[in-house]
C-alpha cells in the first residue's frame, strides 16, 4: 500500500514537507515566539511577492519551461505603478489594471517567441529580462515614493490575528493566488494541457494539444503573476524602484525546485512552491532572530537544499528507469534500444 | 493459429488507399503504394528496414504529407491534415514507443483534451469513473487515477489502444505493438486484438515476428524499398513465400553470383570469439568466430537481435553473460573505446543518427576516428589530415568537389563510403558493418560490395550484417543467422546459399508447419 | 596567410557589427580614435574599449566551448565573485600574492570541476547544473568577505587591473593572451574537434571513440578558470573583493558576446576569436551610449535588441523563411 502513497511524484513533495517540519520545529525549539501566528504572518506578508512569483514559475516549469524575466518584470510593474499614479495621477484601480495587461502581453510575447523561433526558453527570458530591466531604468533609476491616500489604505489593511498577528492584504492576494493557481494547474483544462507539455510536447502535440497556444499561455500567465507581484510588492514599500527584484527569480525557481516540481516539465504543483516560499522565508527568519549568523547564509542554505533536492530528482529519475517498470530500457539509449522515429519526425531533412 | 473462418461475402471495404506517394529529396519513399483494409479483419503489414512502413503509416495518419495518392474511409475521400485530421476520419495509430503521457494519470491520458467537466473544472471523479469503465472493456481493471508510469508497457499500451478506439472507431493502426512484451502480455494482447476485429474494426498490425503474423493476422500486405510487393490472405501464404517476398529473392534460386571459388570455412585461432555474449533484454547468448581474411555475416529479419550482436561486439552495450576471447584473452567491453584499441571498428546502421556528425566536414568525419584513438593531445597535422581525407576519397571514389565540404551535403552511398574510410583510417584489424549497404542507390552498392572483398582479401576481419541476402551469401565464409533476438544456426561453406539463409530466417521452430 | 583572410572571412558580421558600433563611437566622440602614448603605456578610445571589455572577453573565451558543446554556464558570474573574495581575503590574511592569485584561479577550476561533474557525470541539464551554484555562488563569496567590500592595498594585486604591460593595460594583455591560449589549446590540438563532434552529434562521436564525458567536463573546467580570471580583474579594478556586484549579471553579457559570435546555442560550430569580437560589440555599445551621454539604462533594451535579432536569424523557423524570400528577390532580378 505504501506504494500508492509513495511514488516517484508524491517522494519530493514529502521530502519538501519534512524538511519545512524539521527546520520549523529546530526554529520553535530555540527561539518560541517564532511559533507564533505572529511571526507566522510577518513570514507571509514578507514573502507575498516571491509566492506570486513562485506560482507563475510552478506553471512555467511544469510546462517544460523557465522564465527568468519575471524579477525584472516586477521591477519594471513598480516603477511603472509609481509613474501611473505619482506622475500622471492615475487611480490605483486603473493603474494596477494597466499594469496586470502589460504583464500579460508581455509574457505572451516571450510566449510565442519561444515557440515561433523555436529558441530555447531561457534565452529567450534573458533577453526579456534584459528588456524589461532597461525600460524600468529608462523610466526612472531613482526610487519613486508613492504618496496616495487608497494606497496607503490598501497597504495597511490587514486581517487581526489570535496572538497580535496580522494577515496583511498582500498576505491574503498571495494566498489567494496560490488558491487560484492551484485550481487552474490542478483543475482546469488548461493544467492538464500544461502537464501534458511539459510531460513530452511531441506526444501531446500528437495526442492533439495545441503546443503554440499553450506556450503562449503558460508564459503570459507567469508574467501575469510577476507583475501582480509588482503590484504587491510597491504596496509593500509604497514605492517604485527599477531594481526592485534583482535576483528573485533564482529564489522563485529555487523555491519551485525544492517544492518537488520538476525541472524537466511534467511534475509538480504549487503547494510543494508554497513550502518552498515558506522554507525560505523561514531560514531567513531564523537567521535574523539568530542574530550572529549572517544573510549569506540563507543563499547557500538555498543553494544546499536545490542542490539536494535535485539530486534526489535525478536519482528516483535514474533508479525508476533502470529497476522501475518491466520493459524499460536502460538509461542510456544505444542504436538498438533507440525508440523508432516517431510520425513526423522521420523526415529526412533536405540535404 | 487462427483460422478465419471466411465469409461468404466479402467484408466490406472500410479504408481503401490507392497510389501513395512520398517523395523525399533525392529518394521516393514511398512509390504508388495501395492498401486495403477491410472491416473485421486484421491486416498485417510487413516489410524490412526501408521497405515504407513507416511512411505509410504517417501518410494515413496525417503526420507527413503525401506527394500523390487518395485515401478513402467508407467510400468518402480523406485528407488527414495532422493527427487532428486522421482522428476524425477514423484512423488511429499506436506505436511500439507509447505516445502516451507517463506523467499524467490514466484518465487524464484517456481523456486529455475532451475531460468531463463540471462548472468549468475537470471532473475528476467522473474521468476516473469512466475512465475504468472504459478500461473495463478493454479487460483492464486499473484504478485509472494512478500515474500512467505506474503501469508496465504492456499496460500502457493497451491503455493506448483504448484512448484510440475511444477516440475513433473505425481503423487501428498498431505499430510493432509486440516489440518489448513478453509472451503472456502478447496473448493478452492478442485476445482483445481479435474481440476488437470481431467488433468489425479494421486493425493494421506491423510486427517483424513472422510466428505472431500467422497467429493473429488475415492478410499480408508486404512493401520492399517503398513499392508493393503483394496483398495475400494470410492461410494461403507460406512461410518461405512471405520471407522471399519480403527479401526480394525467389526462394529456390541457387545463385552462386560471385561466391569466391570453394574456399573451406577459415580455420586456426581466431582474431575475436565470443562465447556465449549475451545480455539480459536485449540479444541471447550467441557464438561468433571472426578469422583475419574472412567474411562472417549475420542474417535475419529487423528485430532478430542482429544489430544487437554487434553492439555487444563492439562494447556499445556491455555483455552480461558469455566470454569475448580477443588474441586469445579473454576481454570486457564497457565501451566503444575499449573495442577500438583492441583495433575494432563500426559502421552503424542508422548513419544520419550514430554514424555522421552532420554540420562537420568530410575531412573531420574521415580523421574523427582515427584522431580519438590517438588522444586529444596528439593532434594529426591539418597537413596529413588532408592527405589522409583526400586518399581516401580517391580510394573509395567518394564523390564531391572537395574535402571541406558538410558531409550532410553527400549522397547517403558516399556518406557509407565517408564512414568506411573513417575506420580504415584506424587500419583496424576487424570492422563491423550494419547494413552497410541499405538506402544506397544502385551504383554505389556494388562498389561498396566490391570494397569490403577487396578489404577481406587484404586480410581484415570483417562482420557483415545485412538484409540482402544474396550478397551474404555471396561474401560470407559463415553465416550467422539471427531469430527473436537469438541465434538460429550457423551455415558454413557450400551450405550458404540465398536459399538456405531464407529457409533458417523463416523456420518454424515451434515445429508446428504452416496452418 | 590564406587561413588568415579566411577567418577574416568568417568574422565578417562580427567585424562589420564592431565597425558600425566603433562608427558611432566616433560620431558621439570625435577624437575617439586618437592614441597616445603617456608614461610608457598607450591612451584613448579603443585601448578603453579594450581594457573595460577585457572581463567579458575572457568569460566568453570560457562560454564559447560550453555552448558549443550544447550547454551553458550561468555560473561564471559567481565564480568572478568568489575567485575575487579568495584573492583579496588573501592577501588580507598576508598570503604572498602570488599565492593568493594561485588560489583564486584554483577556486575557478573547482567551481569549473563541480559543474563539469554534474553535467558529465551525474548528466544534469547544464543549466540546472550551473544553477545550482549561480544560487549558492553569492553566499559563498559573501562567506569569505564576511558581507563588506574586502579591500586590499597589495599593490601587485591591484596591478592585475592598473598594471601595464607592452604599452597596453594588463587587463587586455590578459585577455588576449588568454584567448590566444585558449584558441591554441582547441586548434592545435584535437579538443577543438572533439568539442564540435560532441555539440553536433554526442551518439556518433561516442560510437568514434570520442571520450564524451571528459570533454563536457573539461569545457566546464575551462570556463571555471577563465571566469577566476576575469574575478581577479574585477576585483583589483576596485581594488577590494565586492561579493554582492562582482560579475553581476556577466554570464549573460557572457551568453550574449558568444552568441553574437555566431556560435549557434544547439551546439556545434564555434570560434574564440569570434566570440572575442563579439564581447568587443558589446563593450563598444555601452561605451558609445556613455560617450552620447544616453542614459546607460538604454545598452540594456539594446542588448535586447540585438540578441533578438539574432536569435531570429538562428532559428530553424525563420531560416527557410529567409531563403525563400532570397529566392523572391533573385527571381525578381531576374525578370528585371
Amino acid at each position: 500500500m505504501m506504494g500508492r502513497f509513495v511514488n516517484t511524484r508524491t517522494l519530493p513533495l514529502l521530502a519538501t514537507v519534512v524538511v519545512f517540519v524539521l527546520i520549523y520545529a529546530a526554529c520553535a525549539a530555540q527561539y518560541p515566539t517564532m511559533l507564533g501566528l505572529r511571526v507566522m504572518g510577518n513570514l507571509l506578508t514578507d514573502n507575498a511577492f516571491l509566492g506570486i512569483l513562485a506560482v507563475g514559475m510552478t506553471v512555467v516549469v511544469v510546462a517544460g519551461g523557465i522564465d527568468l524575466s519575471v524579477g525584472a518584470v516586477m521591477g519594471l510593474t513598480t516603477v511603472a505603478l509609481a509613474r501611473l499614479i505619482e506622475g500622471a495621477g492615475m487611480p490605483p484601480a486603473l493603474a494596477f489594471a494597466l499594469v496586470l495587461a502589460g504583464g500579460g502581453l508581455f509574457g505572451a510575447g516571450i510566449g510565442a517567441a519561444v515557440h515561433y523561433l523555436k529558441a530555447p526558453a531561457f534565452i529567450v527570458t534573458l533577453t526579456a529580462m534584459f528588456l524589461a530591466r532597461g525600460c524600468a531604468l529608462l523610466i526612472s533609476t531613482d526610487s519613486i515614493p508613492i504618496h496616495n491616500a487608497a494606497y496607503d489604505t490598501l497597504a495597511g489593511a490587514a486581517l487581526a490575528l489570535p496572538g497580535g498577528g496580522r494577515l496583511t492584504l498582500v498576505a491574503g492576494i498571495m494566498l489567494a493566488t496560490f488558491l487560484a493557481g492551484g485550481v487552474l494547474l490542478h483543475g482546469t483544462r488548461f493544467g492538464a494541457r500544461v502537464f501534458a507539455l511539459g510531460g513530452n510536447a511531441h506526444f501531446a502535440q500528437l495526442m492533439g494539444i495545441n503546443t503554440g497556444r499553450t506556450t503562449i499561455l503558460v508564459h503570459a500567465f507567469c508574467s501575469l503573476m510577476a507583475a501582480l507581484a509588482g503590484i504587491v510588492f510597491s504596496l509593500y514599500t509604497r514605492s517604485g524602484y527599477a531594481l526592485t527584484g534583482t535576483g528573485v527569480e533564482l529564489d522563485a525557481i529555487a523555491a519551485v525546485v525544492i517544492g518537488g516540481t520538476l525541472l524537466t516539465g511534467g511534475v509538480g504543483g504549487v503547494a510543494g512552491s508554497f513550502i518552498g516560499v515558506l522554507i525560505q522565508g523561514l531560514i531567513l527568519t531564523w537567521i535574523t532572530f539568530d542574530g550572529t549568523l549572517s544573510s549569506w547564509w540563507t543563499k547557500i542554505a538555498i543553494g544546499t537544499l536545490l542542490f539536494a533536492f535535485i539530486a534526489v530528482q535525478r536519482l528516483i529519475l535514474v533508479v525508476s528507469a533502470r529497476y522501475g517498470r518491466p520493459g524499460a530500457g536502460p538509461t542510456a539509449p544505444s542504436p538498438s534500444t533507440r525508440p523508432r522515429p516517431s510520425p513526423g519526425a522521420a523526415a529526412p531533412s533536405a540535404p | 493459429m487462427a483460422s478465419p473462418e471466411t465469409p461468404v461475402t466479402p467484408p466490406p471495404v472500410v479504408l481503401a488507399a490507392r497510389g501513395l506517394t512520398r517523395q523525399y529529396p533525392g529518394v521516393r519513399a514511398l512509390d504508388g503504394v495501395d492498401l486495403t483494409l477491410r472491416a473485421g479483419e486484421i491486416h498485417a503489414l510487413l516489410g524490412e528496414n526501408g521497405a515504407g512502413k513507416s511512411t505509410l503509416i504517417n501518410l494515413l495518419t496525417g503526420a507527413q504529407p503525401r506527394n500523390g495518392g487518395t485515401i478513402t474511409v467508407d467510400g468518402v475521400e480523406i485528407d488527414p491534415d495532422g493527427p487532428g485530421g486522421a482522428v476524425r476520419a477514423g484512423i488511429a495509430a499506436v506505436y511500439q514507443e507509447i505516445t502516451l503521457l507517463p506523467n499524467l494519470s490514466v484518465a487524464q491520458n484517456l481523456y486529455l483534451g475532451r475531460e468531463p467537466t463540471r462548472w468549468g473544472l475537470v471532473h475528476r471523479a467522473r474521468m476516473n469513473r469512466d475512465g475504468a469503465a472504459l478500461l473495463r472493456r478493454f479487460g483492464l481493471t486499473i484504478d485509472a487515477s494512478r500515474p500512467l508510469s505506474d503501469f508496465s508497457t504492456a499496460v500502457q499500451q493497451l491503455i493506448a489502444i483504448a484512448r484510440a478506439v475511444d477516440l475513433s472507431a473505425k481503423v487501428l493502426i498498431l505499430d510493432e505493438p509486440t516489440a518489448s512484451l513478453d509472451t503472456a502480455e502478447v496473448q493478452t494482447l492478442f485476445t482483445l486484438l481479435r474481440t476488437l476485429r470481431d467488433q468489425g474494426l479494421a486493425i493494421v498490425f506491423v510486427t517483424h515476428f513472422l510466428d505472431q503474423v500467422y497467429a493473429l493476422t488475415d492478410r499480408i500486405t508486404v512493401l520492399r524499398n517503398g513499392r508493393l510487393v503483394g496483398e495475400r490472405l494470410t492461410a494461403e501464404l507460406p512461410r518461405l513465400e512471405l520471407v522471399a517476398m519480403m527479401l526480394g529473392k525467389a526462394p529456390t534460386a541457387e545463385s552462386h553470383l560471385g561466391r569466391r571459388p570453394a574456399t573451406a570455412a577459415p580455420s586456426g585461432t581466431p582474431l575475436v570469439r565470443a562465447q556465449g555474449l549475451g545480455r539480459r533484454r536485449l540479444v541471447g547468448a550467441f557464438d561468433a568466430e571472426l578469422h583475419a581474411g574472412a567474411v562472417l555475416g549475420a542474417a535475419g529479419l529487423l528485430g532478430s537481435g542482429r544489430t544487437e550482436t554487434a553492439l555487444l561486439l563492439f562494447g556499445v552495450e556491455t555483455a552480461d553473460q558469455g566470454e569475448l576471447i580477443v588474441d586469445g584473452k579473454t576481454v570486457t567491453l564497457r565501451s566503444p573505446r575499449d573495442a577500438i584499441r583492441l583495433g575494432f571498428g563500426f559502421c552503424p546502421e542508422d548513419r544520419k543518427l550514430d554514424g555522421i556528425v552532420a554540420g562537420l566536414s568530410i575531412r573531420e568525419n574521415i580523421v574523427l576516428a582515427l584522431q580519438a584513438k590517438r588522444g586529444w593531445w596528439r593532434r594529426l597535422p591539418p597537413a596529413r589530415q588532408r592527405e589522409l581525407a583526400d586518399h581516401y576519397i580517391k580510394l573509395l571514389d567518394i564523390r564531391t568537389p572537395d574535402a571541406e565540404k558538410p558531409i550532410q551535403l553527400l549522397s547517403g552511398g558516399n556518406q557509407q563510403k565517408a564512414l568506411l574510410a573513417r575506420w580504415l583510417a584506424t587500419d583496424p584489424r576487424l570492422l563491423i558493418l550494419d547494413e552497410p549497404t541499405r538506402g544506397i542507390d544502385v551504383g554505389a552498392h556494388a562498389e561498396i560490395v566490391r570494397l569490403l572483398e577487396d578489404l577481406r582479401d587484404r586480410g581484415m576481419a570483417l562482420y557483415v550484417i545485412s538484409s540482402e541476402i544474396e550478397e551474404v551469401a555471396a561474401y560470407s565464409d559463415r553465416v550467422l543467422v539471427m531469430r527473436d533476438r537469438a541465434p538460429a544456426g550457423l551455415l558454413e561453406g557450400d551450405t550458404i546459399t540465398p536459399a538456405a539463409i531464407v529457409n533458417a530466417i523463416a523456420a518454424d521452430h515451434q515445429t508446428k508447419g504452416a496452418a | 596567410m590564406s587561413a588568415v583572410i579566411q577567418r577574416l572571412k568568417a568574422a565578417r558580421p562580427q567585424l562589420a557589427l564592431l565597425a558600425l558600433a566603433l562608427l558611432v563611437n566616433v560620431f558621439v566622440a570625435p577624437g575617439f580614435l586618437d592614441l597616445r602614448m603617456q608614461d610608457g603605456r598607450l591612451f584613448g578610445g579603443l585601448i578603453d574599449i579594450l581594457n573595460r571589455g577585457a572581463p567579458v572577453m575572457l568569460l566568453a573565451v570560457g562560454m564559447a566551448p560550453v555552448i558549443a558543446t550544447r550547454g551553458i554556464d550561468l555560473s561564471v558570474g559567481v565564480i568572478m565573485a568568489i575567485a575575487g573574495a579568495v584573492a583579496a581575503a588573501g592577501v588580507n590574511a598576508g598570503l604572498a600574492w602570488p599565492l593568493a592569485i594561485l588560489a583564486a584561479l584554483a577556486t575557478g577550476l573547482v567551481c569549473g570541476l563541480w559543474n563539469g561533474l554534474l553535467v558529465a557525470v551525474f548528466r544534469l541539464q547544464p543549466i540546472v547544473a550551473t544553477l545550482i551554484l549561480m544560487v549558492a555562488g553569492r553566499g559563498v563569496a559573501q562567506l569569505i568577505t564576511e558581507g563588506r567590500i574586502l579591500t586590499f592595498t597589495e599593490p601587485h594585486l591591484i596591478a592585475v587591473a592598473g598594471g601595464t604591460l607592452a604599452a597596453l593595460p594588463l587587463p587586455v594583455v590578459l585577455a588576449l593572451l588568454a584567448a590566444g591560449l585558449t584558441g591554441l589549446l582547441v586548434r592545435a590540438t584535437a579538443l577543438g574537434l572533439f568539442v564540435e563532434a560532441v555539440g553536433t552529434n554526442p551518439r556518433s562521436s561516442r560510437l568514434a571513440g570520442v571520450h564524451t564525458g571528459l570533454v563536457l567536463g573539461a569545457v566546464y573546467v575551462w570556463s571555471g578558470l577563465m571566469a577566476a580570471l576575469a574575478g581577479l580583474i574585477a576585483t583589483a579594478d576596485i581594488k577590494g573583493a565586492d561579493a554582492n556586484n562582482a560579475g553581476l549579471w556577466l554570464e549573460l553579457d557572457a551568453i550574449l558576446a558568444v552568441v553574437i559570435g555566431g556560435t549557434s546555442l544547439y551546439g556545434g560550430r564555434f570560434s574564440i576569436g569570434r566570440s572575442v569580437l563579439g564581447a568587443l560589440v558589446l563593450q563598444a555599445m555601452r561605451t558609445a551610449i556613455l560617450r552620447a551621454g544616453l542614459p546607460p539604462e538604454l545598452n540594456l533594451v539594446l542588448m535586447a535588441l540585438v540578441v533578438a535579432a539574432v536569435l531570429t536569424q538562428q532559428s530553424p523557423a525563420f531560416q527557410p523563411l529567409a531563403a525563400r524570400l532570397m529566392a523572391r528577390l533573385k527571381n525578381k532580378e531576374a525578370r528585371v
